[in-house]
């Protein structure tokens, strides 16, 4: 994922804007010239603030926005610019996206059988009915769902059984890559570790790229090979996960980092985590530059703000 | 633990069991769930997903699917009215009776799931000084007012412009931090949090837990906890409960839930939890599915997908065994007669390492 890799990466994202506007007065940049590239066959974690940008970079990556700025490679082939039927194509059999709101994104007057195969039908997947049915149970079969359940609609399950259609349509396409938005907060341990092993396998058996955007930073270690931290719009760090946990620089990831509750009620209660206030402490985002640490570890710092928070 | 103390109940849940009619049959997704609330304390509740989490707490709140049977069970509520104590049983109010009197101003709750309880087509200010006109009396204009600092205190960077935002213009985050300022605005009595912050980093998170925390001391409020992520719930709760297959299966304090757990059930969870030193291969999950509700469980539901389990685990359904004033657990492993079986090796290190880290930093907070 570092800028400077020589290998093709799956995909690629450089400059990217997404700009809102609210009514005339007010604009919200929500991305604001984010930059990263990910490698096949790796996990991308994506952390950072709430209404930071997370899901908007995963939006308009599979061009449920239209970017207001930005070019985006999808294996070596561009998908921004004008999304021709083609490309439309090229983007739902290649790129799935797990959505974060589940009762949102499902259709509440389809059967969970046919909100799974969606995909499927819109890209003719299949040869015969019996061949769709099966594929559906398979899948929901491999995210901890029965074929009883296929035949329910949405508001007849739980939170976190949601989440999991959700995760079922999405893997169903066999995709190369999956932006996965906030794809297991809703799944009590268990099942969260049974989905993340079902994504390491098919990592394994299939090469298959992550985007993981998550609030619970150890799932996000576990799982990531490389992390990019978010805050107001910007990449504030990125690196590899160990530099990420380990050695991390700036303000916002150690602060960040300090808020994980411990599972530890011996410990935990009253515990105080570290603040960071950007503007209490004057950092501004658009003065710094991109530092190279190491080959892969990225801070975005002013000079003087990288000798101090290194200090 | 004060201990000595006599505590109020709040509310008291009594073997509350609820059904849903579906296309294929009878659903029984509560079988029969008990537990207290005491003033000012935090109960949380744990466990599998589709347990029957959230529909126990939304049976405290009045509100039922078109679909859903309340087949026994009481709700017992004590409050003050005019200097008076009174004790009402919940499930016997219509829906209305419900809005009209309780929700919202004596028990209000954070929805799972944010953009269902938003109304996509109201405006955000809208939708969190209504309650606040209806229940405190409050004028527009200052309803409005409260409305902009209540979103500053959930940690909303700019008020003035969410207020006249429409929720499908938020982050799933800021969604979720506006439903809480609604259901902090009118004072409630008891609070019910289904999930509500897992679309939250953690740094709001524990601004957000900081802040239900400061009301509590303040107004002495009891709070329903309902969360996955048991760091949350080490930090917050004063009871756990943990819940499979519309069961409490074991509860007990949070010390006794992570340090002296029974029930295999938490076992498995306990284990399931990765945490930053977590490098396996793959994370352990609980083998087997849970059991299917349209069926009749016979036994104890947790039994198939349990190493430990006895014949008759699956012939009868466990009794509950009290092991302390405060924990008890369901749980054939309990019995006089049962086989002696220790908890899994792997969690002995877990909570020999966790003991172990609470000494290092200087003591245990709460024994
Ligand atoms: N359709 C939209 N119209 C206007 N503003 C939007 C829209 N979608 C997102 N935003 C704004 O963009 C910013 C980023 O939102 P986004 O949903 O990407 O955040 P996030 O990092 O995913 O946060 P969370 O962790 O809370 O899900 C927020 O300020 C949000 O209000
Ligand atoms: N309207 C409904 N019709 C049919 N079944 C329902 C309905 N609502 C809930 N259920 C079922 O009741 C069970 C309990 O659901 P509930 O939402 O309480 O689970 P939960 O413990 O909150 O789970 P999660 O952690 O995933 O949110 C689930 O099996 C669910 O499928
Ligand atoms: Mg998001
Ligand atoms: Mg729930």
């Amino acid at each position: 994922m570092s800028e400077r890799s020589s290998k093709i990466p799956l995909l690629e994202v450089r400059g990217l804007k997404q700009y809102f506007e609210i009514d005339r007065t007010h604009t919200v940049k929500a991305v604001d010239d984010v930059s990263f590239t990910v490698e096949k066959g790796t996990t991308f974690g994506l952390v950072g603030e709430s209404g930071s940008g997370k899901s908007t970079i995963g939006r308009s990556v599979i061009r449920l926005y239209n970017p207001t700025a930005g070019e985006i490679y999808l294996g070596g082939r561009e998908i921004s610019g004008k999304l021709t039927a083609e490309k439309k194509h090229y983007l739902t059999t290649k790129m799935q996206m797990i959505f974060q709101d589940p009762m949102a994104s499902l259709n509440p007057r389809k059967k969970v059988i046919d909100i799974v195969a969606e995909g499927l039908d819109a890209n003719h997947l299949y040869k015969d009915k019996k061949e769709r049915e099966e594929k559906v149970y398979a899948i929901l079969e491999r995210v901890g769902l029965n074929h009883e359940q296929a035949n329910r609609y949405p508001h007849m399950f739980s939170g976190g059984q949601r989440q999991r259609i959700g995760i079922a349509r999405a893997m169903i396409m066999e995709p190369e890559i999956i932006i996965a938005d906030e794809c297991i907060s809703a799944l009590d341990v268990s099942i969260q570790a049974q989905v993340v092993n079902i994504m390491k396998e098919l990592q394994e058996e299939r090469g298959l790229t992550y985007v993981f955007i998550a609030h619970d930073l150890a799932m996000v270690k576990y799982i990531s090979d490389y992390i990019g931290v978010i805050h107001l719009g910007h990449f504030v760090e990125m690196g590899r996960k160990e530099e990420i946990f380990d050695h991390p620089v700036h303000p916002y990831t150690k602060s960040l980092l300090s808020a994980i509750p411990e599972p530890n009620p011996l410990t935990e209660p009253g515990r105080k985590s570290v603040t960071y206030d950007k503007n209490a402490e004057g950092v501004d985002y658009t003065k710094g530059k991109k530092n190279y640490l190491t080959e892969t570890h990225m801070v975005l710092a002013t000079e003087e703000e990288l000798a101090q928070w290194n200090a | 633990m004060e201990g000595l103390k006599e505590k109020e109940v709040v509310l008291d849940v009594k073997d509350v069991s609820v059904s849903f009619k579906t296309n294929v049959g009878t659903l029984n997704a509560i079988r029969g769930v008990n537990f207290t609330l005491h003033r000012g304390e935090t109960v949380a509740i744990v466990g599998e997903s589709g347990s029957g989490k959230s529909v126990t707490v939304k049976a405290v709140m009045g509100i039922k699917s078109a679909n859903e049977k309340i087949n026994t069970g009481e709700i017992l509520y004590t409050y003050e009215e005019n200097g008076e104590k009174r004790t009402v049983d919940l499930l016997k109010f219509s829906r209305k009776e419900m809005v009209e009197k309780y929700n919202g101003k004596h028990i209000a709750m954070v929805f799972q799931d944010p953009m269902t309880a938003l109304n996509p087509l109201l405006t955000i200010g809208y939708q969190l000084t209504e309650g606040m006109m209806k229940h405190l009396h409050l004028e527009k204009k200052e309803a409005w007012a409260r409305g902009e600092e209540l979103l500053a205190e959930v940690g909303i960077p700019n008020p003035k412009l969410t207020m006249k935002n429409y929720p499908h213009q938020l982050s799933g985050g800021m969604r979720q931090r506006v439903v809480i300022a609604i259901a902090i605005s009118c004072d409630p009595d008891v609070l019910i949090c289904d999930e509500p912050t897992t679309a939250l980093d953690v740094t709001i998170q524990a601004k957000i837990l900081e802040l239900i925390q400061d009301m509590q001391k303040k107004r002495n409020i009891s709070v329903i906890y309902i969360t996955h992520d048991l760091g949350v719930v080490a930090k917050v709760a004063d009871y756990v409960a943990v819940m499979y297959a519309g069961k409490i299966v074991e509860r007990g304090t949070a010390y006794e839930l992570y340090f002296q757990p029974r029930h295999p059930y938490t076992w498995g969870l306990l284990l399931a939890m990765p945490d930053l030193n977590t490098t396996e291969d793959r994370l352990y999950a609980i083998p087997g599915t849970p059991p299917n509700l349209l069926k009749k469980i016979i036994g104890d539901a947790f039994a198939p997908r349990n190493a430990f389990a006895l014949n008759i685990d699956f012939e009868e359904e466990p009794p509950v065994y009290k092991l302390s004033e405060t924990h008890e657990v369901s749980s054939w492993l309990e019995h006089p007669d049962a086989p002696k079986v220790e908890m899994p090796e792997a969690l002995v290190r877990r909570i020999a390492r966790m003991t172990g880290t609470a000494k290092q930093k200087g003591g245990l907070a709460n024994e």
